[in-house]
């Protein structure tokens, strides 16, 4: 599952340099994303970043200042709400108060006047499928909060989207239900195989369930790629930061060589400043993992400390104003002196994210 | 928690207003219905049923009262029919003139009733401003006679007045209505009119029922519109009551009729409290 393959797979809807503007306010900027069929892309970013519009554009709830969007040969932004094959979760949920449970699943059947005789086994499949046949007759308001969301993801399925949009679905739920739900929405996808994109604003949440994630940040894209790939290589400070914890540094190059605090390693890099990403569970004890070829040996007090279960994470003061977060199994004490190591390779170049707005 | 003393001093005034000018005038509406009017026009407290069997026996009350019914009925029907597409509109549509609109349906119940009555007079009169236009640009020869003194302006003058009523309670059922729904429902693949039948319509008749009944109960029991612009044909029940109270001195049969109204407006607001609760979700 990683982005290689999920490339392979054909374009479903492509968005191509789409921008929308609430009077000055530019709230998207120049957004290129291409979906693939079957794939779950999450599109991840804070309050504000534009996500949910991005969704209402590709919904049709909201048209793009500029841009456009396709679906196959057909230009899918000319197109009103009704006639698009892209059927939305909403974050309330959005059931039809008036209806029973059973009505609201056969709504959109009902609407493209499909015959009785169809509807009926459809609806059925689609409580099925949720689990909620029990509660077909009644009404809404009469279900709990995690059902009426089983009901809306029903509701949105029976139509057989070619995509399917859901705008923050889980964020009503308390925890254990909301981890439930996401492998469940997860494995429901992957066996209906409808391209779902998924907007949140919970890194981890993103995480688990996406193949791959578009994080957005103040309405531009900052990096597009598997969950694995945005972690392991983040293109930008902000990507590196935003998803897990990292060590930022900030070194300057010169004649090949980084010179960071009190660290220096090679690196094949023009000389002027560069900005490094380390992952906190890159950085080990010295003599607590398996060697690689170039690594960075440093030697620092530990100022913080604090016990996680699995793992300990322990703020190292290194000389030169230079602080690393390290995650280590092994521990160790408030201010004792410790050795650390990381290879070379751990520490990822990325691009410095320009304050903007 | 209050105390008692709280509790007794403030709901003491409305009970005592309640009583005062509610339950004390009907108890005694309701005992003059059963006395009678002596020949000497003196008010006779013997008690028997002869007003109640003259309502029944008299064919101008039930005509009355049924085409009193029937002039209600179509200021309700017109009241809803232009009430509810402004309520839609100003609820969906008006976007920034929202506020100016809602007070341009708010500022006529502000004008006197009667300015509002006359002025109809003074278009529909035999020279009044319509008949002069219609004359003018050679549509009609001679003054249309059925436009004043007739039904027709009874129920034009009470569907303006009472439109408003209408408009305001359609107008907070569809404010009501979480935008979600209607976006929901056009993801699921229904065009506008779909939409509006089958959601927006349903979720809104707690505020048609409401508002037929603010227009069928108070247009059923007007009486100045029928008195200023009914003519003999459009006479209504209130008038009849009117009248016995006042020139014909008949106190017993006019409380007889008022309570049978008192009835079928009761039964009415009962059934749209009913209405208006099964159609309501929230």
């Amino acid at each position: 599952m990683d982005g290689a393959q999920s490339a392979a797979k054909p374009t479903l809807l492509s968005i191509r340099n789409v921008a929308k503007n609430f009077g000055r306010n530019a709230v998207l900027r120049n957004i290129s994303l291409e979906i693939a069929e079957g794939e779950f892309l999450t599109i991840l970013g804070e309050s504000g970043s534009g996500k949910t519009t991005l969704l209402r554009i590709i919904a049709g709830f909201e048209s793009a200042s500029s841009g456009e969007l396709w679906m196959g040969t057909e230009r899918l932004d000319h197109q009103p709400p009704y006639r698009r094959r892209v059927n939305t979760v909403f974050q309330s949920y959005a059931l039809f108060p008036h209806l029973t449970v059973e009505e609201n699943v056969g709504y959109g059947l009902r609407v493209a006047k499909r015959p009785a005789a169809e509807i009926a086994p459809r609806v059925a499949e689609a409580l099925d499928k949720v689990k909620m046949t029990a509660h077909a007759k009644s009404k809404p308001s009469k279900i709990s909060g995690g059902q009426q969301q089983r009901v809306a993801l029903a509701r949105a399925l029976v139509n057989r989207p070619r995509l399917l949009l859901l705008d923050e679905p889980l964020s009503a739920l308390d925890a254990n239900l909301r981890r439930q739900m996401q492998v469940e929405l997860k494995s429901l996808q992957r066996e209906v195989g409808i391209a779902f994109v998924f907007v949140t604003h919970d890194q981890e949440e993103a995480m688990v369930m996406s193949d791959r994630i578009a994080l957005l940040r103040s309405g531009e894209l900052e990096q597009v790629a598997s969950p694995r790939e945005i972690y392991n290589r983040p293109a930008t400070a902000y990507v590196a930061q935003f998803i897990g914890h990292t060590n930022l540094l900030k070194g300057d190059v010169r004649g090949g060589v980084v010179h960071c605090g009190s660290l220096e390693w090679a690196a094949s890099l023009p000389d002027g400043s560069a900005l490094f990403s380390l992952r906190p569970e890159h950085v080990r004890l010295a003599g607590t993992g398996a060697s690689a070829d170039a690594v960075v040996r440093v030697r620092g007090q530990v100022l913080h400390q604090a016990f996680h279960g699995a793992t300990e994470v322990i703020r190292v003061q290194c000389g030169n104003g230079l602080v690393l977060v390290v995650r280590t199994r092994s521990g160790a004490g408030l201010h004792q002196d410790v050795e650390l190591e990381f290879s070379t390779a751990d520490a990822v170049l990325v691009r410095e994210s320009p304050e903007r707005n | 928690m209050f105390s008692r003393a709280y509790k007794t001093v403030v709901t003491a005034p409305p009970l005592l207003w309640v009583t005062v000018f509610l339950l004390v005038p009907y108890l005694l509406m309701f005992c003059y219905s059963f006395w009678s009017v002596s020949p000497q026009q003196v008010i006779v407290h013997s008690w028997n049923l002869e007003n109640y069997k003259d309502l029944l026996r008299k064919t101008v009350y039930w005509q009355t009262l049924l085409r009193s019914m029937w002039i209600a009925a179509r200021v309700t029907l017109f009241s809803l029919l232009l009430g509810y597409p402004l309520a839609y509109f100003l609820s969906f549509n008006a976007g920034k003139r929202k506020d100016l609109l809602y007070q341009m349906v708010i500022i006529p119940l502000w004008v006197s009733y009667l300015v509002r009555a006359y002025a109809w007079k003074t278009i529909l009169g035999s020279d009044g401003v319509l008949n002069t236009l219609l004359q003018y640009v050679h549509l009609t020869r001679h003054p249309l006679d059925f436009l004043l003194y007739s039904p027709f302006a009874v129920v034009l003058t009470l569907t303006h007045i009472y439109t408003p009523f209408t408009i305001l309670p359609i107008y907070a059922a569809l404010e009501h209505i979480p935008r979600n729904l209607v976006e929901a429902s056009h993801d699921l693949g229904a065009t506008p009119a779909q939409t509006f039948w089958k959601v927006i319509f349903p979720l809104s008749i707690p505020g048609v029922v409401a508002g037929a009944t603010f227009a069928f109960v108070l247009s059923l029991g007007d009486f100045l519109a029928p008195l200023l612009l009914g003519g003999p044909s459009g006479i209504m029940i209130s008038n009849i009551v009117v009248s016995l109270f006042g020139a014909a001195y008949n106190w017993p049969l006019g409380a007889a009729i008022s309570l049978g109204m008192l009835t079928i407006v009761v039964s009415l607001l009962f059934l749209s409290e009913r209405l208006e609760k099964k159609w309501s979700f929230s």
